[in-house]
């Protein structure tokens, strides 16, 4: 079944996922971030084959460029690369990849079973900047001006989280001299 | 290789064969690891498959409306990796662990 | 895609190439050169002529360099940083009119790799990268000087990246295209961008001073207080590829400016021209001299103004920047309103 496919998309698909599992079993956190841009770079190439050029540019500045610099400014600002985690017995790891190969499964016979209904239909140019705006601003305006509101809300809520509180300080560090 | 060609070769059920295993992946990495800052990160890989699956959908059936979901799917994930940090970071602070099993002081 | 294309695209990127790194060696001797003028010395005046070879001299240096990789650092990422710093830097260019067509063999060959219909967001895309070959190797060092640099980097760059985001939404609300040659036709003669934006241009400039790690924003590398920034461990060509892709950050944000805002290849009185090669070379040529004052411009701002404290940074980013492109944007969107539609 895979013999017929176009080499670009196998190769691609293959270094999706094995970056991918890269970044679930790897120990250092770094590594992970890193292993995770790269899958966003290959489901980006996805994208173009997709002919969704607009999702393609818009997906790495959002993704590559600021999410997961966000991981790795906290990763370096903690300092977290060095600490190990804790290992597990290998009892998790057989539950968790019991579940989700189960999880594969089902979704996989699931969609055997019910066959193909989709109907193949391509027309060029939906993923270009002038016909995805059009459909954004038109059709899907309130919720497009309701995730700035979202937006809004998670900046003023990340702020005041990252925002150390004089008083709670010093009451820690009342506790820390008291004992 | 044109590009249109890749329409021609690939069946849709491929896409969803693929998006599917990662989405599994995504869903490992968040049952076996402990690391929050490593689970934020399989939550939004599993995002991301999801959203591989909607550009796939959109663009085989010649619809937008599926890229524009992915466009509010990134949005949503934004917001989520920035609140998610901010309390990441405070949470180490007042504990010095970012491991998610220690967060359980609250059992009786 | 016919191979004569092929073939043509391939030379021009090789060409292209060539002359991006040929500027960025020859931009080492100029800022050299600026540095002395402004400090009233002579500067490097011994190599050849004028000191004109003196960049080939610094850079057979720092090939024959003894290479370093220190024992605690990560290997692998320590090479990978300077790469991905040097790629990074070199593939904008791609999307950047030089000018609009010379023909040369009977071939109509257009001066711009790609023309891509969403360029802006393409060179977004390539500045919102360009973090990680610093944060890369200032982490993979190993080493707490440049960690402390790779940190204030990637929290420089993420906060200039939103104004420079939002000063080019400005220029796109108004010429209604995200492709860099619209926006260079658009803006025939002397009818540049810049008239019309003039706010927006002062804070893009910034931006590219900031997301440039040039001074005053060269917090990353501040000698004063971080011996060197990101690159303390490395030596030779690993070093080299850092300052070069400075230099290069330089030369192609100089390019998107004059691109964006001064008119691109255009120049008044360019319809008199009826010869296309001509055409063709005082286009480029234009936009060369367009280049390199701006270039000029940055190395003037590194020699006369003394570098920001951190926190002078972070609040002219996010207090008085972030809120002017805002401002911009709304007023932008305001004018462009009443001139579609009227009140």
């Amino acid at each position: 079944m895979l013999q017929n496919l176009p080499i670009p998309f196998l190769v691609l698909s293959f270094l999706t996922i094995l970056s991918a599992l890269y970044v679930v079993t790897s120990k250092n956190p770094v590594h992970s971030v890193l292993a995770l841009i790269f899958t966003f770079f290959t489901i980006s190439a996805h994208y173009v084959l997709l002919n969704a050029q607009f999702l393609a540019v818009v997906n790495l500045i959002v993704y590559a460029g600021a999410i997961m610099v966000l991981f790795l400014f906290v990763l370096m600002l903690l300092n977290l690369s060095k600490e190990s985690e804790p290992v597990k017995s290998n009892w998790w790891g057989i539950a968790a990849a019991i579940s989700a190969g189960s999880l594969l499964l089902i979704i996989t016979a699931a969609f055997q079973v019910s066959g193909e209904a989709v109907a193949k239909n391509p027309v060029e140019g939906i993923g270009l900047v002038k016909a995805l705006g059009k459909v954004l601003f038109t059709r899907f305006v309130v919720p497009f001006e309701l995730t700035g509101i979202l937006f809004l809300a998670a900046m003023v809520g990340a702020v005041l989280l990252g925002k150390r509180e004089k008083a709670v300080d010093a009451l820690i560090s009342k506790e820390e001299s008291n004992g | 290789m044109s590009i249109l060609s890749v329409f021609n070769q690939v069946e849709i059920s491929h896409y969803i064969y693929l998006s599917t295993v990662l989405f599994s992946i995504g869903l490992f990495g968040v049952l076996f690891r402990r690391n929050a800052i490593i689970l934020l990160m399989c939550i939004e890989l599993m995002l991301n498959a999801v959203n591989l699956l909607f550009t796939a959908f959109s663009s085989y059936m010649g619809d937008a409306d599926g890229q524009i979901f992915v466009f509010f799917i990134m949005v949503v994930a934004a917001a989520e990796a920035a609140v998610g940090l901010a309390i990441l970071v405070l949470v180490y602070r007042n504990t010095r662990k970012t491991d998610v099993s220690f967060l359980d002081q609250l059992k009786g | 895609m016919d191979s004569a294309l092929f073939l043509e695209k391939l030379i021009l990127i090789v060409v292209i190439l060539a002359i991006t790194l040929v500027m960025a060696l020859y931009f080492t001797f100029g800022e050299r050169k600026i540095a002395a003028f402004f400090q009233d010395r002579l500067g490097p005046n011994r190599v050849g002529p004028f000191g004109l070879l003196q960049p080939f001299a610094d850079g057979g240096k720092l090939l024959f360099k003894e290479e370093i990789i220190p024992k605690n650092a990560e290997k692998w990422l320590f090479i990978l940083g300077p790469g991905i710093a040097m790629i990074v830097a070199t593939i904008t260019s791609a999307v950047i009119p030089w000018g609009t067509s010379l023909p040369i063999f009977g071939r109509d060959v257009q001066l711009q790799v790609a023309d891509v219909n969403i360029g802006v967001l393409y060179i977004m895309g390539i500045v919102s990268i360009g973090v990680y070959g610093i944060m890369i190797g200032g982490w993979a060092s190993n080493n707490k000087y440049s960690l402390y640099g790779a940190i204030r980097a990637s929290a420089q760059m993420i906060s200039y990246e939103l104004s420079m985001g939002l000063a080019l939404i400005a220029v796109v609300m108004m010429s209604g295209t995200l492709s860099l040659r619209e926006m260079v036709e658009q803006q025939v003669g002397l009818n540049w961008n810049v008239w019309y934006q003039p706010l927006g241009f002062i804070l893009f400039l910034t931006c590219a001073l900031a997301e440039c790690n040039r001074a005053p924003f060269d917090l990353a590398e501040c000698e004063t207080e971080l011996i060197g920034g990101y690159h303390v461990e490395y030596s030779s060509m690993k070093l080299g590829f850092y300052l070069f892709s400075e230099y290069i950050n330089m030369f192609i944000s100089s390019a998107v400016m004059a691109c964006v805002y001064f008119g691109g290849y255009n120049f008044p009185g360019m319809h008199l021209i009826s010869d296309p090669m001509i055409l063709g070379i005082a286009q480029v040529a234009v936009m060369f001299a367009k280049i390199f004052f701006f270039v000029f411009l940055f190395m003037w701002i590194r020699w006369t103004l003394p570098r920001f404290r951190y926190d002078q940074l972070m609040r002219l980013g996010w207090k008085a920047m972030i809120p002017l492109a805002l401002l911009n944007m709304l007023a932008t969107g305001a004018v462009s309103l009443f001139n579609s539609q009227g009140f």
